[in-house]
């Protein structure tokens, strides 16, 4: 058995084999080792090292081999040496051999490939970059990096200072010297940004996997330090170098986005949908060390349960008037049952329930935002200074009172005590919503022909959120709740206008439109057929 | 409120949407800014809940003037809100990304003003980061239903994917929960997308220098278990997406609580099982040759959540098997239970050279237990009565028609 000794690299091994071929080993007769590794058969007894098989002289290869070849010459495996010459060796007689995948020789090359592949991939995606040499913190230096005498102005200047068994293995890296009049680009920066990341992978990959940094962060300047060997990118000559490993100890501990990394990471995940098992067979252990955002996990798990349990009570409290509302929606029904509502908290603090009020059957409805002050102390609807302005334009278009239905979004006042005044307060989105079965209800008892929506927060509720009232007051729209619905503005909006003059315009439009409703409410619905 | 706080808010706002890959697209590093794609998608990490981190995936703002039921950030609920600037938005991508945290920038965003505006604004960021910054990493783009064709004719020039969501699966469900979502308008976003997309890719083969829009194609996702549809009406909804739209995939997001959900969803998660047996039987559509209509009955309208749908399938058409591994076309060997989509492949290429044995099959990792009674090789004929019972066990069968029409002899 000839023994040969070769360094972990693919030519070292291709010039190897290339002989091997020449001189008629044949795979049993031949055993290549790797050098790093301690080979305990060294002290075997040699039998004889005379290659028996026939010269072969061009060796027949194949691309997809090479391809294969080259992922697996970075495997650990100590046997891989003598797997790709048995291979190879093989493919001389047979050429579909690659194919086979369920041959031993290549279903085991297949897995060294994969798992090689694997290892690049993880690679690709967990090496971590640290930002070192900020402008204007020139003090600021990673263990690793080891200045070189600055004489001044010396532009930045970096070297890897490896600490080897025969003192410090010193590797240049190129200079950083923006022009400081130059404007800066993304790819021209003012700064010296060097980012270095120190990573562990499985395998001998660092050659496989650095291009593909390159090509990514073409204009940075960046470092990647492997146990095995290191390689470091100059954007300016867009060329590697490669220095021999480093420890762990060697990168920069931290890099300050990292907590807002981790801000993110502990946002993005659904606490609902815990799964610890799928993310560690995604992510093993191994590679834990490396990322910034593991340290939150132990906590992330342990509060999922109870942020998830939160969520489901507050849902359970959601306010709603739903569960008050009655069955049986006609008007006596509605009034009777609105006392007893709960369903937000408005109900606590006003005098009373405002219901609406007006003609069972009536082809207008008016709905308002929420009763105010004069309406809380007397139970009715559009009483106080509001309800005057409507009296106003009733009165003007001949429209009686009794003819329509009156009602609110909201049933409750709400407000703020300030001394012995109430203010009004707008309710919140939750209360509209909450209140809204009341609505609906009203609505469906009293099947209007047109509805008219005093002001913003009514119009919303029934024609979407993105109902924009100064744009479309006035127009006629359809929706699941009437076939024809106007929005104008609140009434009160005339008596908070500035001056006497808008007062007016305001006035105007909300005659106009409910001129237009209610002419619109004397025609007979055309139903569809 | 500072960015930290920000991006609290609006990366827990966006972690409803499942649809973050960043598979599909390649983009060479331009030497002029960072970024690349290598075209397979990079997982960077995992969260607690076994979904991968690919991509800053975060909404511009979660103000939102339409109130959808299912939605954390409707209008009605009272949750926190915030709004990034487009260049905090563009720093933290940047940032993220020369780290290597991040493959690129997943932006979405609650509807503020108008369908238009809020395009517009998304526009903004992406524009901003290819122009300016040259920035050659992944970027998708949630199209907002309704926005006019000419945005989404500029979106797609700096999107690698724009995705327009389906929502909820059938058009009853969306007038129940999202009143302000219509199907029609969300298709013919869809449409409009998948329209110009067709437009340059026609333009790029005339010549190589025309735009590319949209690379990585569209996706949608739909919110699964918020609503009564079952996975039948589910899977219709799919074919006929995938059908009229040429998506490139279609995310199902089982719902979950969240803080503030109306009081009309449900209480609880959609088990993981439905999602997963969902995207399953999406594979068996896409990738199988399989029907919506095959993988659940009229009768049986809900995917099985103990067995996997290929096999429930198998299961009730034993006239089908068994299949020669040896001899049987690739549309037979993809129906198989156990075998998957590569490694039919595999057999195929192998078969020209070596006749396969069950070992064989065991070496190529082949999940014999599921396949066996379904296959035969070399040195293994199924025993018909295995297939036959478990047919009768699941499907209710009739016991010994098909089987016997099928073989012949055992
Ligand atoms: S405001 Fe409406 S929902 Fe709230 S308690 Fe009053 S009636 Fe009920």
């Amino acid at each position: 058995m000839k023994r040969i000794s070769l360094e972990p690299d693919f030519n070292t091994w291709r010039d190897a084999a290339r002989d091997a071929l020449r001189l008629g080993y044949r795979p049993e007769e031949i055993d290549m080792q790797d050098a790093t590794v301690l080979n305990t058969l060294d002290l075997a007894l040699e039998t004889s090292d005379t290659p028996t098989g026939d010269p072969i002289t061009t060796p027949h290869t194949s691309k997809a081999f090479l391809e294969s070849a080259k992922f697996a010459a970075v495997h650990r495996d100590p046997q891989r040496w003598n797997l790709l010459y048995r291979i190879l060796y093989r493919l001389q007689a047979n050429r579909n051999l690659l194919k086979i995948s369920v041959d031993p020789d290549i279903s085991e090359l297949e897995r060294l490939e994969s798992q090689v592949r694997r290892d690049l991939h993880k690679m690709h995606a967990f090496v971590r970059f640290r930002m070192v040499l900020e402008p204007g913190d020139p003090n600021a230096r990673p263990i690793v990096v080891d200045e070189s005498t600055p004489t001044e102005p010396e532009p930045h200047h970096l070297v890897l200072a490896t600490p080897t068994p025969f003192g410090l293995s010193r590797t240049e890296l190129p200079h950083c010297d923006p022009d400081p009049n130059a404007t800066p680009t993304p790819s021209q920066p003012d700064t010296c940004e060097h980012f270095i990341a120190w990573y562990q992978p499985d395998h001998r990959i660092l050659p496989l996997a650095a291009p593909f940094f390159a090509e990514r962060f073409s204009i940075m300047r960046w470092t990647i330090l492997t146990p095995d060997a290191s390689v470091s990118w100059d954007p300016v000559s867009k060329q590697l170098a490669f220095a021999p490993g480093l420890p762990r100890e060697s990168a920069p501990a931290e890099d300050e986005l990292e907590d807002l990394w981790r801000s993110y990471y502990a946002s993005i995940y659904n606490p609902a949908r815990l799964n610890p098992d799928a993310m560690r067979s995604e992510m093993p252990v191994r590679y834990w060390k490396n990322l910034p955002e593991i340290s939150l996990l132990p906590e992330l798990i342990t509060k999922s349960q109870s942020r998830v349990s939160a969520m489901v009570t507050t849902q359970q409290q959601q306010p709603s008037a739903q569960p008050f509302v009655p069955a049986e929606h006609n008007l006596t029904a509605i009034r009777a049952a609105l006392p007893s509502c709960k369903g937000c908290e408005l109900y606590k603090h006003a005098t009373q329930v405002v219901p609406g009020k007006g003609a069972g059957h009536a082809k207008l409805i008016l709905v308002g935002e929420q009763p105010g002050d004069q309406e809380d102390l007397q139970g009715e609807p559009f009483v106080g200074p509001a309800g005057k302005i409507l009296d106003r334009v009733m009165n003007e278009l001949n429209i009686d009172r009794s003819k329509i239905y009156l009602t609110n979004a909201v049933k409750h006042f709400k407000f703020v005590q300030r001394g012995k005044l109430r203010l009004h307060q707008n309710p919140r989105m939750s209360e509209i919503s909450a209140c809204r079965p009341w609505l609906l209800a009203e609505l469906d008892a009293v099947h209007p022909h047109v509805i008219l929506c005093l002001g913003a927060s009514a119009s919303k509720s029934l024609l979407g959120g993105t109902f924009a009232l100064m744009k479309d007051h006035g127009k006629i729209l359809e929706t699941r709740y009437a076939k024809q619905v106007v929005a104008t503005i609140h009434p009160s909006a005339v008596l908070r206008a500035r001056d006497k003059e808008s007062g007016e315009k305001l006035y105007n439009f909300l005659r106009d439109d409910m001129a237009m409703a209610w002419q619109a409410a004397q025609k007979p619905v055309l139903t569809s057929v | 409120m500072n960015v930290q706080q920000k991006l609290e808010i609006l990366a827990d706002a966006a972690k409803y949407d499942a649809s973050c890959a960043s598979s599909g697209a390649k983009r060479k590093g331009n030497g002029e800014g960072i970024g690349h794609s290598d075209g397979m998608g990079i997982c960077h990490s995992y969260t607690p809940d076994g979904r991968c981190v690919s991509l800053l995936k975060i909404l511009l703002t979660n103000f939102c003037t339409y109130d959808c039921v299912f939605c954390v950030n409707r209008i009605s609920s009272d949750i926190q809100r915030a709004r990034f600037t487009p260049t905090e938005v563009i720093s933290l991508t940047l940032d993220f990304y020369k780290r290597n945290y991040i493959e690129g920038l997943f932006l979405s965003s609650g509807i503020i003003q108008s369908p238009d505006y809020t395009m517009e604004e998304l526009i903004q960021v992406a524009k901003t980061l290819r122009t300016v910054h040259k920035f050659g990493g992944y970027i998708h783009l949630k199209a907002i239903p309704g926005a006019s064709e000419l945005l989404i004719k500029e979106a797609g020039l700096y999107a690698d994917r724009l995705s327009a969501n389906i929502e909820l699966p059938t058009q009853h469900d969306l007038v129940q929960l999202a009143p302000e979502k219509k199907s029609t308008i969300i298709e013919s976003t869809m449409n409009q997308i998948l329209t110009r997309k067709e437009e340059a890719d026609e333009d790029r083969r005339k010549s190589p220098q025309a735009p590319k829009f949209a690379a990585a194609g569209q996706s949608t996702q739909m919110v699964v278990g918020a609503t009564s549809a079952s996975d039948r009406d589910i899977l219709t909804t799919a074919t006929h997406l995938y059908g009229q739209y040429k998506l490139r995939r279609i995310y199902y997001t089982g719902f979950s609580p969240y803080p503030a959900a109306d009081a009309r969803l449900p209480l609880k998660a959609t088990p993981m099982m439905r999602e997963h047996r969902l995207y399953q039987s999406d594979w068996l559509m896409r990738f199988y040759g399989f029907t919506a209509s095959e993988l659940t009955t009229p009768e049986a309208p809900d995917l099985s959540l103990t067995e996997d749908p290929k096999t429930t399938w198998a299961k009730a058409h034993p006239e089908f098997f068994p299949v020669d591994v040896n001899a049987a076309p690739r549309e037979a060997l993809l129906r198989v239970p156990g075998i998957g989509y590569r490694n039919v492949e595999r057999i195929l290429s192998i078969r020209r050279y070596h006749q396969l044995l069950l070992d064989d099959l065991r070496k190529l990792h082949v999940r014999i237990k599921n396949a066996l009674p379904y296959l035969i090789t070399v040195d293994h004929l199924p025993n018909r009565q295995t297939i036959a019972h478990e047919s009768q066990l699941n499907a209710q069968l009739d016991l010994f028609a098909p089987v016997s029409a099928l073989t012949g002899s055992v």
